[in-house]
C-alpha cells in the first residue's frame, strides 16, 4: 500500500535520524543529489592540513536537514537559485547587456568556475570572489552599479553561478600572485582568538568539532556550500555575512564584508575544504 | 538586601525578552488546555478519539523555524468512508492553529506533508474530521533545540 | 514574490492512479509575531491559502496560519481518472493571487 509504504519510510528515516543524533559523531552517509549527482562529502585534507579528512557541514545535520538538500525541487535555496537565474538573463546598465549577453548559457560557461574562487585578481591585487566578480563585470562591462553587499541580486545570482559547480571538488590555486601571502594572513586569523568571548575559528571548528555547543553539532566550518540556505533565516546566507555573524557572537567588532581580513579568511577557509564538492545553495540549521 | 545588581540585571532582561515576544492577548504562547478546549468544540463536545491518525514530526528539530510534519489517515476517499480535513495545532506557539487541509474524492489519499514553525518544544496535534462527524487525533512532542551561538 | 512557485507533477499516470503533487513558493511569510528595530509588530503577511483543482474541479486545499514555515512547501496527492491540466493557487492577506498550471497525461 503506497501510503503504508510512505509511512513507513518517514518513519525509517525518522528512526535513523535518532540513531545519528545520539551520538556526536557526523553521519555516515553519501549525499547524492535528486539521486544522480554524487556529492563529496568526505575527502582526504589537502598536505599540511590540521585534520586527516575534510568533511563537510551536511554530514553534521539532522536527517531532515540533510533530506531537504538531497532533493533540488525541495531545497528551499533552489528559489533564490532561480531567482539568479532570471537576473541573469535580465539586461541591466547602460550597455544593454545582461550576464547572458557574454556568458551565454551559465550550465556551460559557469561550469565549475565556483570550485576555483577566490582567485588572483591582478587588476585590483588582491582576491576576487564570486560577488566581487559579479560587481566588477557589472561596473566594468555593463555600465551598471556594483551590488551593495547582500543587497541586490548579489545572493541569487552568487547562488546561481556557484550551483553551475554542484559536485564539482572545490581547487583554489595558491600558486597566482600573492595569493600564498593572503593564504597565511588568513590562517593567522584563523587561530586569533577574538572578542569578549576570546574565540578563534580553531576554537569551536577544529578543537571542538564533532562536539556540541548547546544543541548545535560543530561541523569543520567548511565553505563549500555557501551562500547557504539557513533554516534560521530561512533565507540564503552568503559566505562574509556568516564570517561576521560568527565573530560578533564572540562579542567583537566584526570586520566589514570582503575587507582585507575577511578576503584572507576566505582563501585560507575554502583551502580548509578542498576536495569537498560545492554543495551551494547547501541547506543548513 | 538580597539582589545584587547581576540579579537585577538578568531579572531586567527576562522580562524584557518576555515582553519581546510580543504579543495581543494578554497570553504568551497557547497551553494545552488552549488547544484541548478547540479539539472538544470540533468534536462537539467531549475529545476526539486518538487513533486512525497518523502524524510524524521529528523527534528533535534542529531549528525551530522549519519543521517538516506529515499526517495521513487511512482512508478509502470513496463513499462513506472519506475524511474531509485534518488541523494541525502546536500547543507551546503564541498563535495554536497551523494548518487545516481540506480533501476531496479526488485526493485519492487522506495526507499531506508540509513544514511549520515551531517556538519551542511542544506537542503538535493532528485532528481529523470524518464525512460522518467523526473525529480522530494524534499528538507527537517535538524538542526544539536552541543554536548554540548560530550567529 | 521573486520566483515563479515550483510544482513537481508526473508527467504521466495511469487511470485511477494517486499520484503525489509537491509545490514549494517564495514567499516570507511573515508571522505577525515579530518586532522591527524599534520594537513594533511587523504585521502579518502569509499566504493563507492554498488550492489545487484538475479540470476545474477542487482536489486538495490548505488554510495556512503564521506558523507555515517561510517558502511553504505543501505536498500531497491526487486521484486522476483522465488526462488534463491541474491549477494550482495561493493567495496572501493582501489578496495577492499567485498561480501555476501543470499538465498530465493519463491512459
Amino acid at each position: 500500500m503506497r501510503k503504508a509504504l510512505m509511512l513507513s519510510a518517514f518513519g525509517a528515516v525518522l528512526a535513523a535520524g535518532l540513531a545519528g543524533y545520539a551520538g556526536a559523531e557526523p553521519v555516515d552517509e553519501k549525499l547524492v543529489i535528486d539521486g544522480e549527482i554524487e556529492m563529496i562529502t568526505k575527502a582526504p585534507a589537502p598536505e599540511g592540513h590540521p585534520f586527516d579528512e575534510v568533511l563537510s557541514g551536511w554530514l553534521f545535520r539532522t536527517v531532515e536537514t540533510r533530506a531537504l538538500e538531497a532533493d533540488t525541487f525541495q531545497n528551499p535555496g533552489m528559489l533564490r537559485v532561480e531567482e539568479g537565474e532570471a537576473i541573469w538573463n535580465t539586461v541591466e546598465g547602460t550597455e544593454g547587456k545582461s550576464c547572458a549577453s557574454c556568458h551565454g548559457e551559465a550550465a556551460d560557461s559557469m561550469k565549475d568556475i565556483g570550485a576555483h574562487y577566490p582567485k588572483w585578481d591582478p587588476d585590483a591585487a588582491r582576491p576576487i570572489n564570486i560577488e566581487l566578480q559579479i560587481n566588477k563585470c557589472r561596473t566594468e562591462r555593463m555600465g551598471a552599479e556594483a551590488y551593495k553587499f547582500d543587497k541586490g541580486g548579489q545572493k541569487p545570482l552568487t547562488a546561481y553561478i556557484k550551483h553551475q559547480s554542484l559536485g564539482t571538488p572545490v581547487a583554489i590555486d595558491l600558486s597566482k600572485g600573492e595569493m600564498q601571502s593572503w593564504w597565511d594572513k588568513g590562517k593567522e586569523l584563523y587561530y586569533t582568538r577574538f572578542g569578549q568571548l576570546n574565540l578563534s575559528c580553531a576554537s569551536c571548528h577544529e578543537l571542538n568539532s564533532g562536539k556540541f555547543i548547546r544543541a548545535d553539532h560543530l561541523s569543520q566550518g567548511q565553505v563549500n556550500g555557501f551562500p547557504t540556505y539557513r533554516l534560521k533565516q530561512a533565507d540564503l546566507v552568503s559566505l562574509h555575512n556568516r564570517f561576521r555573524g560568527c565573530i560578533r557572537d564572540t562579542r567583537a567588532e566584526f570586520p566589514a564584508a570582503f575587507s582585507d581580513e575577511l578576503m584572507a579568511l576566505e582563501v585560507y577557509v575554502t583551502w580548509r575544504g578542498s576536495g569537498l564538492s560545492v554543495e551551494t545553495p547547501a541547506v543548513r540549521q | 538586601m538580597n539582589m545584587n545588581r547581576r540579579d537585577a540585571l538578568a531579572l531586567g532582561a527576562g522580562a524584557a525578552a518576555f515582553a519581546l515576544t510580543g504579543l495581543a492577548g494578554g497570553q504568551a504562547f497557547a497551553s494545552a488546555e488552549d488547544v484541548d478546549k478547540k479539539l472538544m468544540e470540533i468534536a462537539g463536545g467531549s475529545m476526539p478519539e486518538m487513533g486512525k491518525v497518523m502524524l510524524a514530526t521529528p523527534e528533535i528539530a534542529e531549528n525551530g523555524n522549519t519543521v517538516p510534519v506529515s499526517v495521513s489517515v487511512e482512508s478509502a476517499m470513496a463513499g462513506g468512508d472519506m475524511v474531509e480535513s485534518i488541523t494541525l495545532y502546536a500547543d507551546g506557539n503564541p498563535n495554536p492553529e497551523v494548518v487545516t487541509f481540506h480533501f476531496t474524492a479526488l485526493s485519492g489519499a487522506a495526507q499531506a506533508n508540509t513544514r511549520m514553525r515551531l517556538a519551542k518544544t511542544q506537542n503538535v496535534v493532528a485532528v481529523a474530521k470524518m464525512a460522518d462527524g467523526s473525529t480522530y487525533m494524534d499528538k507527537k512532542q517535538v524538542k526544539v533545540t536552541i543554536g548554540g551561538c548560530g550567529g | 514574490m521573486a520566483s515563479k512557485p515550483r510544482v513537481k507533477v508526473p508527467k504521466k499516470a495511469a487511470p485511477g492512479e494517486v499520484i503525489t503533487i509537491k509545490t514549494l513558493i517564495n514567499h516570507k511569510m511573515e508571522s505577525g509575531q515579530r518586532k522591527d528595530g524599534d520594537g513594533n509588530l511587523i504585521p502579518r503577511m502569509i499566504i493563507n491559502k492554498f488550492t489545487a483543482e484538475f479540470n476545474g474541479q477542487p482536489v486538495f486545499s490548505a488554510d495556512m496560519h503564521g506558523a507555515i514555515s517561510a517558502n511553504p512547501y505543501m505536498e500531497f496527492t491526487a486521484k486522476v481518472e483522465q488526462s488534463g491540466t491541474f491549477k494550482f493557487t495561493w493567495v496572501d492577506d493582501e489578496g495577492s493571487v499567485y498561480t501555476t498550471e501543470s499538465e498530465i497525461t493519463v491512459g
